[in-house]
């Protein structure tokens, strides 16, 4: 059978119109529900870090909403200054990584050595609300691993020094060697190490081998030289000057101020 | 035309299994089936999607013009697969998750358009649409199998469920560790393909 140009063209056309119908249907019914799976994983992420929830532990959407909204503020700092700022943005459905990514929002990271290009303005920090005032402080970080860039949290105690957990939530490492930043093993060794040296910088690090009673030091994790190695680096960078480091030093000398204010 | 069905549903699964006697759809065979749930998962996707885009394009397949054929095929698993994605990300968020990319990958599958190309083209839509889900049962079977290797040795667990304790938790069993990279996939589908066609000396080539 011959077919003319026209009926090839329009037939053509016709075929992609109604799967384009199909596609975006299926993208505009299923998007609520989407955004939604993202945000309560966030949420989980940011309860397991701050060790409100036992690893492996399943609780319902509503039980977690709950916990969240009882234990956990979100608030966004200036990156550069250090200071809280309450411009409108709404920190609960703030995205910090969409935001690094877009030039308005973002500026170029000074050299470092966590292969980060770009920061963003505005960083989101999470209080742990404790009584009235707040027992802890969760802070986002990231850097690059071996393959790809590891995304993470990093949990501190009332004193900003003690580490009280680390999570990763994305990363493309190889499971079985630098994927091993999942295994809860590794990460409960983080617990109660402390970040800063006695000069005031960060000295904290994951140790080629044993790390023993070294207060600054975890254990490396064995065939993931380079993982290790970023993981030692995205700290370093975002618990000091260029990181989180005017907030951290801030915060403590404001004593905080209080959740909710 | 019952046994025909039948015969179309059942043949993909052993006597022309697309992975083991084809030698189709391999690339995702490696990458996903370091654990059991995502290579579940990923099987029911590509059965789903070969299903249905045969059915799709058997259905308008007397109307397609030869030259755009192949564009046309592309249109219709391109398209399936990406309303799967969405379907996955909205309700299975943490598999969705850990299969990333490689679902939006079967659009490269050779089993999907293979199919379209080889079954859809020339048959109904409800034949199509058996010869998608027996395809893609032969695709799962291959799967699965590769994931219940690597996953046990490579980790000790069945669908995440610890089997053999770990030295690394205080057990005995050391987890090995070629079994959760790639090659590991690679050389389990080798000695699937040679137990094959050792069983079935019918489907070795004339040299």
């Amino acid at each position: 059978m011959q077919y003319g140009k026209r009926y090839t063209i329009l037939f053509s056309a016709a075929v992609c119109g109604v799967f384009a119908v199909l596609v975006t249907g299926s993208a505009v019914l299923l998007k609520d529900r989407q955004e939604e799976n993202l945000r309560l994983d966030r949420i989980k992420n940011v309860l397991a870090v701050a060790g409100l929830t036992k690893p492996g532990q399943k609780l319902e959407r509503a039980e977690t909403l709950a916990l969240f909204a009882k234990n956990i503020e979100p608030r966004l700092v200036d990156l550069k200054t250090g200071d809280f700022v309450a411009d409108g943005t709404d920190p609960a459905t703030y995205d910090q990584r969409a935001a690094t990514s877009d030039a308005d929002r973002s500026f170029a990271a000074p050299e470092n050595r966590a292969g980060l290009v770009r920061l963003p303005k505005l960083a989101i920090v999470y209080l742990i609300k404790d009584g009235a005032g707040y027992g802890g402080l969760l802070l986002p970080i990231e850097g690059k691993g071996l393959w790809s860039t590891l995304y993470g949290y990093l949990a501190l105690e009332q004193d900003l020094n003690t580490i009280r957990g680390i999570t990763y939530y994305q990363h493309g490492e190889t499971p079985g060697l630098g994927g091993e930043v999942e295994n809860p093993r590794w990460k409960a060794g983080f617990h109660g190490k402390k970040l800063f040296g006695p000069d005031g910088q960060v000295a904290f690090f994951v140790k080629k081998g044993l790390a023993g009673d070294d207060p600054h030091a975890v254990d490396g994790i064995s065939g993931a030289t380079i993982t290790s190695r970023g993981v030692t680096y995205m700290i370093d960078f975002w618990m000091g000057d260029h990181g989180y480091g005017p907030f951290l030093n801030k915060f403590k000398a404001g004593g905080g101020g209080q959740p909710g204010e | 035309m019952a046994g025909n069905t039948t015969k179309v549903l059942f043949a993909p699964i052993l006597a022309n299994n697309p992975i083991s006697v084809q030698i189709l759809g391999v690339c995702s065979a490696l990458a996903v089936t370091t654990k059991l749930d995502t290579a579940v998962v990923m099987s029911l996707a590509v059965t789903l999607v070969t299903a249905f885009s045969s059915m799709s394009v058997s259905l308008i397949r007397k109307w397609i013009p030869p030259q755009v054929r192949i564009i046309i095929q592309l249109v219709v698993i391109a398209s399936l697969v990406i309303v799967t994605d969405q379907i996955l990300k909205a309700f299975v968020f943490d598999i969705s998750r850990q299969l990333s990319v490689f679902v939006g990958l079967i659009i490269t599958n050779c089993i999907v358009m293979g199919r379209a190309e080889a079954f859809a083209m020339q048959n109904g839509p409800i034949a199509s649409f058996v010869d998608g889900i027996g395809n893609g049962a032969g695709y799962s079977l291959v799967l699965l199998a590769v994931a219940f290797v690597r996953e046990l040795l490579g980790s000790g667990r069945l669908f995440g469920f610890q089997l053999l304790p770990l030295v690394t938790e205080g057990g005995w069993y050391v987890p090995n560790g070629l079994m959760v990279l790639s090659p590991a996939a690679f050389f389990i589908i080798g000695l699937l393909v040679w137990a094959h066609r050792t069983w079935k000396p019918e489907l070795r080539e004339k040299d």
